[in-house]
């Protein structure tokens, strides 16, 4: 590992790597041939199965009527919790707080009961609807106003980071506010549903092709509900469509299911809900309230922050704990507050179990972030662009003030670029002048309003679990001198396997075509961390980086002592390799090593250094580093009718030096698109019965093409490199660009706040729906006239 | 049970299904092309968008038997002689796809819309003609300069789904 890193600090020599490559599965994504869960052929005997899902929120279950399932046409198998013959658990915290089905508590609408197996999906699925369950049913806790109101019950432990007097810090400040945002979840919306086929082995084992961004805990879960060991159970996936963090732990329940019937019928069987069920069942982004006091100058320096994040975790744990740990680690962005106090409430509630998405919590802490920023703007008169300025982190040098680089966290802010990236972005997209601008098209324009916006990101890297800072990858060179590639890290759809393909092609010298990338699967790569937190090119490119130097350095002894060299004087390079004062084709020198016996398989490891986490002191080096990114939005709304266009974006994000700079502006325009659903129409709606009303595209609305932005400008930022050695001083770059699309919120917000004459701070909550902006409208008019 | 009798890509197939059996189904488990995807289920999403007698129609909720007789033209249907059509060829050079799931669909939406409006698509017309196509991943950027290079390829090369694909 140490050689592997050391290597990095060589100039890399021409190669695959930093070149903008198309995805690795584009010719087949384009021809249709791209083979997803649900699109390998049947095997022999395929049976289907499909879930029976709970018809209240709350309650217990009283009885649980089967017999017309068992009798309906086709119907093989029915299995309940009776049937599991491990644990009726799936959680991933290890809290035994969810069971994979009810046996007598139902604590959401939607939650399994059963599943039904027979000869056909269709056959399944209509005898799910027969199930005769009798309820007695209690009122459903929704919403974060009714969890509190009963009490608070919390699904983990929360967090709290405090750093300075934040008591005193807000006595002594000049001036200080008090507001609360609301800010709305998100579905996820892979385009491909959760599905899983499992097919029995002899012995205990079962193979089970998931679509999951974190196989071994799949394997993990699928061997513990059925009573095995994990070295019974293979799990496997070569692609996802989409996946977003809906498929870190979501996926657990659908592999389960299918394993367990498989097991009991002794046949390969597939699981496939439909998507209203999907959107029913699986978590989704938590929204939060956020509750906050903020303590500042006339200058625009805040003081202090104290703010409270509460959030709607659903059901069970899940991931809730580390979620909105997140958004406590992103309260601060990019600003350094003297004063802090920060503290997560975790609440449980008779809904969906909220889970990972793209950025963990830390939009939601980030938003709050530019919450606070506005509020100070507003309060003093000043341009938020200003106030964010005023307020970055600085260094520890004393023009930049002693200790301005400490965040919340006690982490020292080490390679602060927040304030370069956005004077950069706000020179290129003429910032200053658009803004004198809109201000004096606005004063003539009665009913349309324009509004614009830039606004940083820094997010940090790494699991804030430390341990899963870990990755493994096995290479194995084969005689014709082809490389068979596979790591921990899964494919859905951001770029991982061409990233870690490149990486390794140039570590022997070779092009992409003579390296396979493989299915990532437990058989080969074992106990790996999910595919999340952005981390995925920077450990497996790390392992799979480790794995191709021990057999460089087997290869290199080799050819030293085969061909009378000095080991220094072999090198890899472009097609061919260096020894001594030959050039031989790699080919040539693995068929000579093969003759004498060198290995020429080895696996890779990486763990991620520095980093450090004591969650009960609130302090620690969570984060190897920081990606940073800035972006501006100008949008024009309809003061009529809360409608509105984003009709300009201007992006610039750091990927330190990107290893596909294709890729990387696909995750950059992407996430930025995902993030502007989240924050404007995407609106997710419980009824009183807990019962999800936003179950399909036509009530839930993701952004389509015309919602992009009209001008849509989006740059790496150059020369660059990341300031740890990563793998090619590269950064990651999956979650960071969702948070861009902040830029957005505020722009519609100083659109709106121009109906004042920007004397009032429009609060504007997400999602910024064109009915939430026509409120702040009506609103900020009113007190702008009392 | 009932009879339908389709041309798919070009191909005379026949069989005997439920009636209830959607042509998405019956493309995918029938015939074993499983390049159009179900995503929605509800025809809004696009993933499962085929051709039939030349026009874009959502297979994920249209019945097989309601189309006998008719000419579909699936993802698979497209290239000819090994070769992508210029709208694949698009996509891929273009960089309009990440997880694919949705690519399929969006290829023969943007056939269609070739065919219905020509080869000189502006970007606000594809923005808007685009509507019946979800995809999560991308941003649609990508996707839109794809269907606006594909669009005058296809022109150059005299392509149309029906010329490539019947």
């Amino acid at each position: 590992m140490a050689d592997a890193r050391r290597k990095l600090d060589i100039a890399a020599e021409a190669g695959p790597v930093g070149g903008a490559l198309a995805h690795d599965s584009a010719a087949k994504h384009v021809a249709g041939e791209a083979v997803y869960i649900d699109d390998i052929a049947a095997p022999d005997g395929l049976l289907h199965a499909y879930l029976g899902l709970s018809t209240v929120a709350h309650g217990r279950l009283l009885s649980l009527d089967l017999a017309a399932v068992r009798a309906a046409p086709g119907v093989v198998g029915v299995l309940t919790a009776a049937d599991v013959p491990g644990v009726n658990d799936i959680s991933s915290t290890h809290r035994q707080d969810e069971p994979l089905f009810a046996t007598d508590r139902i604590l959401f609408h939607g939650q399994p009961l059963f599943a039904v197996v027979a000869g056909t999906r269709e056959q399944a699925r209509h005898a799910a609807t027969l199930a005769k369950a009798e309820y007695a049913e209690e009122a459903p806790l929704i919403d974060i106003a009714a969890a509190r109101a009963a009490g608070g019950a919390l699904v983990t432990d929360p967090l709290k980071l405090e750093r300075g007097d934040i008591a005193a810090a807000l006595a002594a400040s000049p001036r200080r506010l008090k507001g609360s945002m609301a800010i709305g979840g998100q579905e996820h919306f892979y385009l491909e549903s959760q599905v899983a086929l499992a097919v029995p082995g002899e012995d205990e084992d079962m193979q089970v092709f998931v679509s999951t961004q974190h196989p071994s805990e799949v394997q993990h879960m699928v061997g513990a509900v059925l009573g095995a060991g994990s070295h019974a159970v293979t799990v496997e996936v070569r692609r996802m469509g989409g996946g977003f963090g809906g498929k870190e732990t979501q996926a657990n329940l659908f592999a389960c299911v299918a394993a367990l019937a498989a097991r009991k019928l002794k046949r390969p069987v597939k699981l496939r809900p439909d998507r209203d069920d999907d959107m029913a069942i699986t978590g989704k982004r938590h929204d939060f309230v956020c509750d906050y006091e903020v303590g500042f100058d006339e200058d625009g320096s805040i003081h202090a922050v104290d703010a409270l994040y509460a959030a709607r975790c659903g059901w069970n744990a899940d991931l809730s704990g580390p979620v909105t740990d997140r958004a406590l680690f992103h309260m601060d962005n990019c600003y350094f507050y003297p004063a802090v106090r920060a503290r997560s409430e975790p609440l449980f509630t008779n809904t969906c179990s909220n889970t990972a998405f793209r950025g963990f919590g830390g939009p939601q802490g980030m938003v709050g972030a530019e919450r606070f920023i506005e509020e100070v703007a507003f309060a003093t008169g000043l341009d938020p662009l200003e106030v964010r300025k005023r307020n970055l982190y600085g260094g520890n040098s004393s023009t930049e003030g002693l200790g301005r680089d400490l965040t919340p966290y006690y982490q020292q802010v080490e390679d602060n670029i927040a304030g370069h990236v956005i004077s950069e972005l706000e020179r290129r997209c003429d910032y200053q002048a658009r803004r004198a601008a809109i201000r004096e098209a606005n004063a003539k324009s009665p009913v349309i309003k324009r509004g614009i916006a830039l606004t940083p990101v820094k997010f940090g890297i790494s699991f804030t679990a430390t341990w899963f800072n870990q990755a493994g990858a096995l290479v194995h060179v084969y005689k014709d001198g082809t490389v068979a590639l596979n790591h921990g890290g899964t494919e859905m759809g951001q770029g991982l396997y061409i990233k870690v393909a490149q990486v390794v092609a140039q570590a022997f010298g070779l092009g992409l075509d003579a390296v396979k990338i493989t299915a990532t699967t437990t058989g080969k790569v074992p106990n790996t961390s999910a595919t999340a937190a952005s981390s995925g090119s920077d450990l497996n490119g790390m392992a799979a980086l480790d794995a191709c130097e021990t057999i460089k350095r087997r290869l290199t002894e080799f050819a030293a002592k085969h061909w009378q060299e000095r080991p220094e004087d072999i090198a890899f390079l472009p097609g061919r390799v260096r020894v001594g004062a030959r050039e031989i084709a790699f080919r040539e020198l693995i068929q000579a090593a093969y003759m004498a016996r060198i290995q020429l398989s080895a696996t890779g490891f990486y763990t991620t250094p520095k980093i450090h986490w004591d969650r009960k002191a609130g302090r620690g080096h969570p984060f190897y580093y920081f990606a940073y990114g800035a972006a501006a939005a100008e949008v024009a709304i309809d003061t009529l009718t809360g409608e509105y266009k984003v009709e300009r974006v201007d992006i610039l994000h750091d990927c330190g030096q990107s290893l596909n700079p294709a890729i990387d502006r696909g995750q950059i325009e992407g996430g930025f698109v995902q993030g502007m659903g989240w924050l404007t129409t995407e609106e997710l709606v419980w009824d009183r019965k807990g019962r999800l009303w936003t179950r399909a595209p036509s009530t839930y609305k993701i952004p389509v093409a015309s919602d992009r932005p009209r001008i849509f400008n989006v740059h790496l930022l150059e020369n660059a490199p990341n300031r740890e050695p990563t793998i090619h001083r590269s950064k990651a770059v999956g979650e960071p660009p969702l948070m861009l699309a902040i830029s957005v919120l505020h722009a519609l917000s100083d659109a709106v706040a121009s109906v004042g004459d920007y004397r009032v701070c429009p609060r504007l909550d997400a999602p910024a729906t064109p009915e939430r902006v026509l409120d702040a409208v009506e609103r900020v008019r009113a007190e702008a006239a009392s | 049970m009932t009879t339908v009798s389709l041309t798919v890509n070009g191909k005379a197939v026949s069989a005997n299904i439920d009636p209830r059996t959607l042509l998405v189904q019956f493309l995918r488990e029938n015939l074993r092309l499983t390049g159009t995807h179900v995503g929605c289920d509800t025809s809004q999403c696009g993933a499962c968008l085929v051709h039939i007698d030349g026009k874009a129609v959502k297979a994920c909720t249209t019945l097989a038997v309601s189309v006998d007789g008719a000419a579909i033209t699936t993802i698979e249907g497209l290239a000819q002689d090994g070769k992508l059509h210029p709208m694949q060829e698009a996509f891929r050079e273009h960089h309009g796809l990440q997880c694919g799931f949705c690519t399929p669909g969006m290829i023969m939406s943007a056939v269609d819309m070739v065919n219905r409006r020509g080869h000189e698509l502006d970007e606000k017309t594809i923005r808007e003609d685009l509507d019946g196509n979800i995809c999560r991943c991308t941003g649609y950027h990508n996707i839109v300069k794809a269907i606006a290079a594909g669009a005058e390829a296809m022109g150059k090369a005299g392509v149309t789904t029906r010329q490539a694909a019947e």
